[in-house]
């Protein structure tokens, strides 16, 4: 078990050092010289420029700032941000806040009604519920998200009134600085907000998240309904039903058991879906995440903010694929003990 | 029972007219196909279906609404956006832009795409191992992503999208094309046609690459609606396609003001941009069905 672990994190080692190696480049592809990119209209007298190439260590051979650049990564040190003159890492960490919860929400908005869906159309395989499901699986899956999070917004919020249009909550909801903040609205509102506030956050979230919550819907469905097929089919199950245990029983214990080990994949599957989902979520319903700080950085020519934000995003998907092969390599043991090429 | 039984067995049916005949039988893949042909036939004859220039304002219809609603006219069947321009002549111009930027992205991707995966598939080896871990590192940036950074350095134009999104297509390719060569490689006539002396080009792009067509077929029909997603994803962020072009994402962006007004500027560019999509989605569901030889039977 042990060595399996070793095994996946040793593989994602050299994927790693190819980001950091893929982001460090990006500022040198760049057409042009950066320095004066950043510098912008404005322009830069020569003395200026040539103590910027050396803040920026741009005036050192190639692999020099490569060693500089990996040496700060590891070490937490992401650059510092053109357009705030903060450092890259203390402006990631309450935006990645912000687009977590965001995540979890959806996810769990995701699988609370994508697991069922998926589960009674594979049951009653060839019903009206069953096509009904697929069709709009198909479509949700089809779905351009920034057009499906406008047109809720219009419908929802404009003309029904029933959700707030932009932003985590409400401005007149104030949390103490001093409280020891999660950065979880949900979870701050709860514990430190008045009376109200709780509720006034979870208006924010409900439709950010369910319009970045679709398209992992409708994988979640699709992926579960086929597997269940798969699953019902299986000898055992005839075998539970055969010694006498209820329909409920057999479909809820035995067989959705074992048909939701592919979809705990997709699941680790759909952080990359639901990053970009991010970018597309944030800008629509002006959430203060990494999505829309990415935009950001990238209309403002930020590229230090840019370059740190994909790393960080790269990383973070790196780390749940590791994790999600891991896990299935500890539920399914067949795995876990498969050896030499796939 | 003594007529005897001279039941002609029928000849098989030949690759195409059973791969039809499975496809046939699939009704959303069918649609999806027809939805597909009238889009490019709409989009061959763009210039003669849509009633207007797509760029010509007309400044006396400002935000009319579509035909069927008090205040709009026959004159501009789906309204007109906020400075005039007829939504259905831009539509069906889009529709133009869309077909030929999938087109181009998956061309792009599937040829280089199909190179490198053979060579690494066949060659194996030091040129596998590297060809294999560039694709884990291009796989572990989402597309959009990666196409916003490469659109970013090289700057907006619906040129450098077309190609950003290419890019971020290959590595679904190579896989798939290194995953079916391995499984060919291993086949009689392959090990047959090296001893009768067939050099490496000759077996891996005549003899072992048709063999490896279906799944690259079926992918192709889902790049190109990953490519029309993509790119209206990227007009819409103002990275893609740039005003005026009538793209169908760049239609939608800044369109939020409307929202309360005219809703129809909203809509319908969306509803194009969905229905295309799901169009290719079906059929590429379609074309799974019927080539994939291990759901038959």
């Amino acid at each position: 078990m042990l060595s399996f672990i070793l095994k996946r994190v040793g593989l994602a080692i050299p994927t790693f050092i190819g980001i950091t190696l893929l982001t460090f480049a990006f500022i040198h592809l760049i057409p042009g010289d950066p320095v004066m990119i950043m510098a912008g209209e404005r322009g830069l007298s020569p003395e200026r420029h040539a103590a910027m190439m050396a803040q920026l260590g741009l005036d050192q051979p190639l692999w020099t700032q490569y060693g500089h650049y990996i040496w700060n990564v590891l070490h937490g040190d992401l650059g510092t941000s053109l357009t705030t003159r903060e450092p890259i890492w203390s402006e990631f960490v309450p935006r990645f806040q912000a687009t977590l919860e965001l995540s979890i929400v959806a996810m769990a908005i995701a699988l609370a009604i994508g697991i069922p869906v998926g589960v009674l159309a594979a049951v009653k395989r060839g019903s009206l519920f069953d096509h009904a499901a697929i069709t709009a699986a198909l479509t949700g899956y089809s779905m351009p998200v920034f057009w499906w999070g406008l047109m809720l917004i219009m419908l929802v919020s404009v003309q029904l009134d029933l959700m707030p249009v932009s932003g985590r909550v409400s401005a007149a909801v104030f949390l103490d600085p001093d409280n020891p903040l999660t950065g979880f609205m949900l979870i701050d509102t709860l514990l430190f907000g008045e009376e109200g506030n709780f509720l006034d956050a979870l208006h924010h979230i409900m439709l950010p998240a369910f319009v970045l919550g679709t398209i992992p819907l409708a994988v979640i469905v699709r992926m579960t309904r086929s597997s269940m097929l798969e699953v019902l089919n299986e000898d055992y199950i005839r075998t539970a039903r055969a010694k006498g245990l209820s329909r409920l029983r057999v479909v809820v214990v035995h067989a959705l058991r074992n048909a939701l080990l592919p979809v705990l994949t997709v699941i680790g599957l759909q952080v990359g879906v639901l990053m970009v989902g991010a970018i597309l979520t944030e800008t629509i319903f002006s959430w203060p995440g990494v999505g829309r700080w990415l935009i950001y950085g990238l209309e403002q020519r930020d590229y230090p903010v840019v370059q740190g934000g994909v790393l960080m995003v790269a990383t973070l998907i790196i780390i749940v694929n590791m994790c999600v092969d891991i896990l299935y390599g500890l539920a399914d043991p067949r795995i876990r003990h498969r050896r030499g090429r796939n | 029972m003594n007529t005897t039984a001279t039941t002609a067995i029928p000849a098989p049916p030949g690759p195409f007219k059973s791969f039809w005949q499975d496809f046939r039988r699939n009704r959303g893949a069918l649609i999806g196909l027809y939805y597909i042909a009238a889009m490019l036939l709409i989009a061959v004859f763009a210039g003669l279906v849509a009633p207007h220039d797509p760029s010509m304002q007309y400044r006396d219809a400002l935000l009319q609404p579509p035909a069927w609603l008090d205040g709009g006219s026959w004159r501009f069947v789906l309204g007109t956006d906020d400075v005039g321009r007829d939504i259905l002549s831009r539509l069906i111009h889009g529709a133009r832009l869309s077909l030929l930027v999938g087109f181009l992205v998956v061309s792009v991707s599937l040829v280089l795409g199909i190179f490198f995966g053979v060579v690494a598939g066949y060659a194996g080896g030091i040129v596998d191992i590297a060809i294999m871990r560039l694709v884990d590192i291009m796989l572990a940036l989402p597309s959009l992503l990666m196409a916003l950074v490469l659109v970013a350095i090289f700057g907006p134009s619906i040129v450098n999208a077309s190609l950003a999104l290419s890019f971020v297509a290959l590595p679904h390719y190579v896989r798939l094309t290194r995953a079916a060569v391995l499984r060919e490689m291993t086949c009689d006539y392959v090990i047959a046609s090296r001893v009768v002396g067939a050099g490496a080009w000759r077996q891996m792009f005549v003899n072992i690459l048709p063999n490896c067509l279906a799944p690259l077929i079926v992918q192709a029909s889902l790049g190109f609606s990953n490519a029309i997603l993509d790119m209206a994803a990227l007009g819409f962020l103002g990275m893609g396609a740039q005003p005026p072009t009538p793209e169908w994402g760049t239609m939608l962006a800044n369109v939020l003001q409307f929202a309360q007004s005219a809703w129809w500027v909203v809509t319908f560019p969306g509803l194009a941009i969905l229905l295309a999509v799901l169009a290719f989605n079906l059929m590429g569901d379609g074309l799974r069905d019927a080539l994939d030889p291990r759901l038959k039977v």
